[in-house]
């Protein structure tokens, strides 16, 4: 132990630039240790877990994604647990919001504008627009914001990052069932009797669901690089909520910018759930622009999140 | 025998400055790009030939590492260092630039307190949600829902939101779940820096518990006694690079000498930098274990003896030689001067004298004491001749052989002394006579 000790001011790192000083293990030993008992593990023969370096590119590890489901579900169950706590009326918000919204919008867009939406009553017609519409911008709300608000999380712990947009939608299917309740009693109380194509219903909400995963996943990690995403969201959905047919029947919209609103994957979705659920006709071209937009934007979505997950810790 | 972790050549680079401050703007890229556009010129004759950029900073550079199921090994260095860096690509929640890591079992890590906890949240669900956030699976919590309790001994408050608790009470649930974690490779960042010495200890000895079970433990600290108390491998990281490894107590020592520059001897051979005036130069400080040999580690019932050394320049001084002692947390422990008579009041002639101050075996505690030494005057009034801060240090080592003041407890023991007193206990009559009447 002396041996380092005989050259005064000069520290070992001066002495030694490039090989690091080792010292032998001691002879004896010095701590409580008792190594008697211990019972080594046997290891595998092949690594659980490789780190790679940035410079070998982006591995899809699909396998982590289905070892840490548990905690998908642990994320969503925090989001729904948290949402509504200290709130007095709490999840009775998930019905005001859009009931609500629709009666306001029946007053100002059916009593006064006299928006004509054909054997649907406007204030049916309304609640089904803002039922999916309702979910999808508080589903991209909160998919946006959630990395940012679990940086804590981000920086700590390993976990496939994807999750945490992924809880902040799922979060919002309580809503969604919640408001979906309220749908079943309007429709009863129109008296509107749903035919065949009611089973298309979740189709819909399913697309619904994959697409503003897609977009929260999407602008989520887009906002941890550029935070001027939160700025610009209010924006952006105020303006996806008016070029999509949540208010307004799609065919009242004139012919050439009928097609514009056909590439919006919105417009197929929910001119399709209201289709199904009041046994309506379904526009082909829609609905296939908002399958194949959805699943595209998923894809996208997914991959461009993969590319730059592993740097989030370092740029957060 | 067959490493569970290996790490090659592992580096990590960070930028800094404009290109990727963490926190981007479409504002600040375009100004950027402005900003490289007019400066082209100048920022390509900074970046030089090397073709790397200034803004680069390597947190760790070429780490190589092979680490044994069942080991502790312990990362200690310097703020800066790279230690964090290291834990955060071992827990993968950054990727190493160049490099690659490969690991024979799963991987725990505890970077923080009380990572994933929820302050909105129940005590209860914030167990189940970290727990979950830090690898177990649900059945496993629930299964050992009540030890974890038990454990934090909030068993009253379970159902209490979290934001109600005392930031004691926190970190003892926090750390509760974690210490139930079983992965094969634990990663641990300074946790046992919190909570009261008797939660402290409890740590300690699950941390012992864990690793007997032959699970392997990264760990980061700051704590020197806790380093040299509970690992039997030490790296010391110094700007990203590993620059001693091996034995607890010497890589301290390394560690040590290299944060303050400073060792067990210090000497001055040019005159003209040596501390001192036209009546008093240092020479020399050394620090010696019993035999006169120096040394930088002491068994804590050992004596330790510090001799100055210095040169009387101008004749018919008293002159007093005064040391003390700092520890690593800049706590000022004690002072000494000479009073001893032969030179208390006696003018002293030029030449060379040297003054040795011996604290005996089972005085100091254990950890750090860097000394800082003068020479001065009293009589007839105060002069300070030579002054040297830091000039040299040593580290003092716990003994768990049961001679010591610390007997047979195995905790940590706060206090900048520890002596080891007399104690005496008697038995002031049987039971009987302190027997309340009437039993």
């Amino acid at each position: 132990m002396d041996s380092h000790t005989s050259e005064p001011i000069a520290s070992p790192h001066h002495a030694v630039a490039a090989a690091p000083v080792t010292h032998a293990p001691p002879p004896s030993q010095t701590n409580a240790d008792d190594d008697g008992d211990r019972a080594y593990l046997a290891l595998p023969d092949r690594p659980l877990i490789r780190i790679e370096s940035e410079e070998m590119g982006v591995q899809f590890a699909f396998s982590d994604l289905w070892s840490y489901r548990e905690l998908l579900y642990f994320l969503t169950w925090r989001d729904i647990k948290v949402r509504y706590r200290q709130t007095a009326l709490g999840a009775a918000w998930a019905i005001i919001q859009p009931l609500a919204t629709m009666l306001l919008f029946t007053l100002i867009f059916n009593r006064l504008a006299g928006f004509d939406t054909g054997r649907v009553p406007y204030p049916l017609f309304a609640y089904t627009g803002l039922l999916i519409w309702t979910f999808f911008s508080n589903a991209v709300t909160n998919g946006t914001n959630s990395l940012i608000n679990n940086t804590n999380l981000i920086t700590k712990v390993y976990f496939p990052r994807a999750f945490i947009p992924a809880a902040a939608v799922a979060a919002g299917l309580v809503d969604l069932t919640i408001a979906s309740l309220i749908l079943v009693g309007l429709v009863a109380y129109y008296g509107i009797t749903p035919t065949w194509s009611i089973a298309l219903v979740p189709v819909f909400l399913l697309l619904s669901m994959l697409l503003a995963l897609a977009v929260g996943m999407l602008i989520s990690a887009l906002t941890v690089k550029y935070r001027d995403l939160r700025h610009a969201l209010p924006f952006l959905i105020q303006s996806w909520m008016l070029a999509s047919p949540v208010i307004y029947p799609a065919n009242r919209v004139p012919g050439g910018w009928r097609h514009l609103l056909a590439l919006n994957p919105l417009t197929g979705i929910i001119e399709g759930f209201r289709a199904a659920l009041f046994g309506g006709e379904f526009d082909p071209v829609a609905t296939l622009v908002g399958v194949t937009v959805t699943l595209a934007l998923l894809a996208g979505s997914f991959y461009l999140f993969r590319r730059i997950e592993d740097t989030f810790a370092d740029i957060i | 025998m067959k490493p569970i972790v290996t790490i090659e050549n592992v580096s990590k680079r960070y930028r800094l400055g404009g290109l990727h401050p963490g926190y981007l703007t479409f504002r600040g890229m375009i100004s950027g790009a402005l900003g490289r556009v007019a400066f082209k010129r100048r920022e390509d004759d900074e970046e030089g030939a090397a073709g790397e950029s200034r803004r680069d900073f390597w947190a760790l550079r070429d780490i190589n590492l092979d680490v044994g199921p069942g080991e502790l090994i312990g990362i200690i260095g310097q703020n800066g260092a790279g230690k964090s860096t290291l834990l955060k690509i071992l827990s993968r929640v950054t990727k190493p630039t160049t490099g690659r890591v490969a690991m024979y079992g799963r991987v725990g890590s505890l970077l923080e307190v009380g990572t994933g906890f929820h302050a909105e949240l129940s005590g209860r669900e914030n167990v189940f949600l970290s727990g979950a956030i830090l690898g177990m699976r649900r059945a496993e919590i629930a299964r050992k829902f009540d030890e974890i309790v038990a454990f934090s001994e909030l068993e009253k408050f379970i159902d209490t939101p979290v934001k109600r608790y005392s930031s004691g009470m926190y970190v003892r649930l926090a750390f509760s779940v974690a210490a139930h974690l079983e992965p094969e490779i634990l990663i641990m960042d300074e946790v046992l820096a919190v909570g009261d010495a008797a939660f402290q200890q409890k740590c300690l000895d699950k941390m012992h518990a864990i690793r007997q079970h032959g699970r392997t433990i990264f760990f980061v600290s700051h704590s020197m006694p806790a380093v040299t108390r509970l690992c039997r491998r030490v790296i010391l990281l110094h700007e990203g690079r590993i620059v001693s490894e091996g034995e607890p107590q010497a890589v301290v020592n390394d560690y040590l000498s290299a944060s303050w520059n400073i060792a067990a001897v210090r000497e001055w051979l040019n005159g003209t930098d040596a501390p001192g005036n036209d009546v008093v130069r240092l020479a020399r400080v050394r620090v010696l274990d019993a035999s006169g040999a120096p040394s930088t580690a002491f068994d804590i019932r050992r004596p330790v003896r510090v001799e100055i050394t210095y040169d009387v320049l101008a004749g018919g001084h008293v002159l007093t030689p005064h040391v003390e002692f700092h520890n690593e947390d800049d706590v000022y422990a004690f002072s000494s001067h000479d009073t001893g008579e032969e030179w208390r009041r006696t003018p002293r002639a030029p030449g060379r004298y040297s003054s040795v101050i011996t604290i005996p075996g089972n005085t100091l505690s254990e950890g750090t004491l860097r000394a800082q030494v003068s020479v001065m005057s009293h009589v007839p009034r105060t002069i300070l001749h030579a002054q040297a801060r830091n000039v040299v240090a040593f580290q003092v080592i716990d003994s768990q052989q049961g001679d010591s003041a610390r007997g047979d407890y195995i905790g940590p023991i706060p206090g900048v002394v520890r002596p080891l007193l007399a104690w005496e206990t008697r038995l002031d009559g049987d039971n009987a006579a302190t027997r309340p009447p009437g039993q």
